[in-house]
C-alpha cells in the first residue's frame, strides 16, 4: 500500500530531474481590466516528472481545462511561467513536443479518419510513407484499423474520440495532454480506452497529464491526482496513488476504493 | 430538369391560351402580361425563327445566337475567374486582419449599390487604350462577381470552431497553413453557393456590360439589336433570350462540375455504430 501523501499546495520544489512540465505559480485572469474579468486561476504550481501520468480533478469552473490549456501555451498566463520540456511553453509547442486531445474530437469532417490522424505528421513533413504506416498503426491501437477510409460523419461518438486519441499519439509526444478526452463516451468504452492508454503510456514512457471530472477514472489511470478547487482556481491537494495493477484486478483492489474516498474528501474540503 | 423545362413550356403556352390578348388590365394598370403572338409568340414559331437564316440569304439564328453566346462565354469566365480570385484573396485578407474586415466590409457591400449604369461609362473608357474593348465587359463582369464570393467565403473562412484553431496552433501551423489544411477546406460548403450567385451575376454582367459599352459580337449585344426588330418579327428577340439562358445554365453546369469532387465526403451519410 501506498504512503498516504498529500503534500500541501503550491510549495513544489521543481527539481531539474528530467521534470516534463513545470507550472510555476501561475496566475491566469481573463479579460483583464474589465467589467467581466474572472480570476481563473491563482498562484499554481505543479511539477510533473518524466514519465508520469498526473490527473487534474476539480468541481466545473476550477480551472482544470484552463491549466492544461496554459500547459500546452493556447492561452498565456497572466503570471508566472510555464515551462515544458526544458523550455518555455511557447518555444516547447514550437517544437511539438505535445500531443493533445481534447473533449470534442474536432475531427476535420472532409479528411477520412486515416487522413485525420495524418495530419500533425503532415504538417511535420513526414514522408507519405511514413505517415501512412504510422496513421495505420495508430488505428489499430485504437481499434479502428478497419475506419481508415471512412468519413468522420459516418463514425459515432466514440469512435470519433477514439480517431483523435489516434491523432494524438501519432506523433508519439514526450507529453499528452488530455482533456476529457473520454467525457462523452459510455462507460464499457471508456474503460478499454483507459487501459489501452495506459498501455500506450507505458510502452512509449510518455508523460500525461490529464483532465478529468471522474474521481474513479483519476484513480485508475494516475500515479498522482491533483485536486483543485473553484473561484479561484487552485490545487489544494495532490494524492500519490500507487495500485497492485493498473487492471480489472486493479479496480476491484482495496487500495483503489481507498484513493477514491481519498480524493473524494479532498474535493469535499 | 427536364420537367422543369415541360412546365416552363407549359406554362408559357397555357397562358397564351387562356389569357386575355390585350393582357388583365386592372384600375388602369396592366397586371397581366398581353397574350397575343406579337408579345408572347407560340414556342414553335421561336423553334422555327432558330432555323430560319437571320436576314434572307444570312446565316441561320441559331449559328448567330450560338456565336453570340460564345464570345459571351468568354467574357463571362474571365470576369467570373478574375472576380473570384478577387473576392477569395479579399476574404482571406478580411479574415486574416480584423481592421481590414472592419475597414473594408462596409465598402465591399458598398461596391455593388453603386449602379451598374454609372460604372459601365468610365470602364468603357479604358477599352482599346488600357484593354481591349471586350475585356471592358469582363471588368463588369467581375465587378459584380467579386461580391458573393468575399462575402460567403468570408463567413466560411470564420466557420471552423474555436476547437480546430486551437488544434492548428497546437500543431504550431501559423496562419497560412492553417488557412490551407483548416480554414479553405471548411470554407467549401459556403464558397459553392457563393459561386453559384458569382456565376449568375457574371451573365448579367457580361449581359448588361455589352450593352453598355457597345461592345459587339455578344448576346447582350443580339438581344439591342433583335428587340428593335420586336414589331415585326417578335420571336427573333426569344431565341436570343434563349441563348442567354443557355449562357446561365452552363455557367451554372460549370460551378456543379467542380463542386462534385471537392465535397465527395458529403455525400456519404450512414452512420457506423460500433
Amino acid at each position: 500500500m501506498s504512503e498516504l501523501a498529500s503534500p500541501a499546495p503550491d510549495i513544489v520544489p521543481a527539481p531539474e530531474r528530467a521534470a516534463s512540465v513545470i507550472v510555476d505559480d501561475v496566475t491566469k485572469v481573463f479579460n483583464q481590466g474589465r467589467s467581466d474579468e474572472v480570476l481563473a486561476l491563482s498562484g499554481v504550481s505543479l511539477t510533473v516528472g518524466g514519465g508520469e501520468f498526473v490527473s487534474l480533478i476539480g468541481p466545473s469552473g476550477c480551472g482544470k481545462s484552463t491549466l492544461l490549456r496554459l500547459i500546452a501555451d493556447l492561452i498565456e498566463p497572466t503570471t508566472g511561467t510555464v515551462t515544458v520540456a526544458g523550455r518555455p511553453a511557447g518555444q516547447a509547442r514550437r517544437d511539438q513536443e505535445y500531443g493533445i486531445a481534447f473533449q470534442q474530437a474536432g475531427l476535420f469532417e472532409w479528411r477520412t479518419v486515416r487522413r485525420n490522424v495524418e495530419l500533425p505528421l503532415e504538417l511535420r513533413g513526414v514522408s507519405k510513407a511514413e505517415r501512412r504506416a504510422r496513421a495505420e498503426e495508430m488505428l489499430e491501437l485504437v481499434g479502428l484499423a478497419d475506419f481508415a477510409g471512412h468519413y468522420p460523419g459516418q463514425l459515432s461518438g466514440g469512435m470519433q474520440q477514439r480517431v483523435a486519441i489516434a491523432r494524438a499519439l501519432a506523433v508519439q509526444p514526450p507529453l499528452l495532454l488530455m482533456d476529457e478526452p473520454f467525457g462523452a463516451l459510455d462507460e464499457m468504452t471508456r474503460e478499454r480506452l483507459q487501459s489501452e492508454l495506459l498501455g500506450i503510456c507505458a510502452k512509449t514512457g510518455t508523460s500525461t497529464v490529464f483532465v478529468t471530472h471522474s474521481i474513479s477514472e483519476a484513480v485508475f489511470l494516475s500515479g498522482r491526482v491533483v485536486v483543485m478547487s473553484a473561484r479561484p482556481g487552485r490545487i489544494t491537494a495532490s494524492i500519490e496513488v500507487e495500485l497492485p495493477s493498473r487492471d480489472e484486478a486493479g479496480r476491484q483492489a482495496p487500495a483503489y476504493f481507498e484513493k477514491i474516498t481519498e480524493v473524494r474528501q479532498a474535493l469535499r474540503s | 430538369m427536364i420537367a422543369g423545362l415541360a412546365v416552363a413550356a407549359l406554362l408559357w403556352e397555357g397562358y397564351k391560351a387562356a389569357g386575355d390578348p390585350e393582357g388583365t388590365v386592372l384600375f388602369g394598370v396592366r397586371v397581366l402580361p398581353r397574350a397575343d403572338d406579337l408579345s408572347m409568340p407560340h414556342l414553335w414559331t421561336i423553334g422555327q425563327r432558330l432555323a430560319d437564316p437571320e436576314m434572307t440569304g444570312g446565316r441561320p439564328v441559331w449559328l448567330v445566337v450560338l456565336q453570340a453566346c460564345l464570345f459571351t462565354l468568354g467574357i463571362t469566365a474571365a470576369g467570373f475567374a478574375a472576380g473570384t480570385v478577387i473576392g477569395l484573396v479579399l476574404a482571406a485578407a478580411m479574415q486574416r486582419f480584423r481592421i481590414v474586415e472592419r475597414g473594408l466590409l462596409p465598402y465591399v457591400v458598398l461596391s455593388q449599390t453603386v449602379p451598374l449604369v454609372a460604372l459601365a461609362p468610365l470602364i468603357a473608357g479604358w477599352g482599346g487604350t488600357l484593354m481591349p474593348s471586350w475585356a471592358t465587359v469582363s471588368v463588369i463582369a467581375a465587378y459584380l462577381a467579386f461580391f458573393p464570393v468575399a462575402v460567403g467565403m468570408l463567413r466560411g473562412l470564420q466557420s471552423p470552431s474555436a476547437g480546430g484553431v486551437e488544434l492548428m496552433r497546437s500543431y504550431a501551423a501559423g496562419w497560412w497553413r492553417t488557412l490551407v489544411k483548416l480554414r479553405f477546406p471548411a470554407a467549401l460548403p459556403y464558397l459553392f453557393p457563393a459561386l453559384r450567385l458569382a456565376g449568375a451575376a457574371a451573365v448579367v454582367g457580361a449581359v448588361v456590360g455589352e450593352i453598355s459599352t457597345g461592345t459587339r459580337g455578344g448576346i447582350g449585344r443580339l438581344i439591342i439589336e433583335y428587340s428593335r426588330e420586336a414589331t415585326s418579327d417578335p420571336a427573333k428577340v426569344y431565341t436570343a433570350m434563349l441563348g442567354a439562358a443557355l449562357l446561365g445554365l452552363l455557367v451554372a453546369g460549370a460551378v456543379s462540375l467542380l463542386e462534385l469532387p471537392l465535397m465527395r465526403h458529403r455525400r456519404h451519410v450512414e452512420v457506423v455504430t460500433l
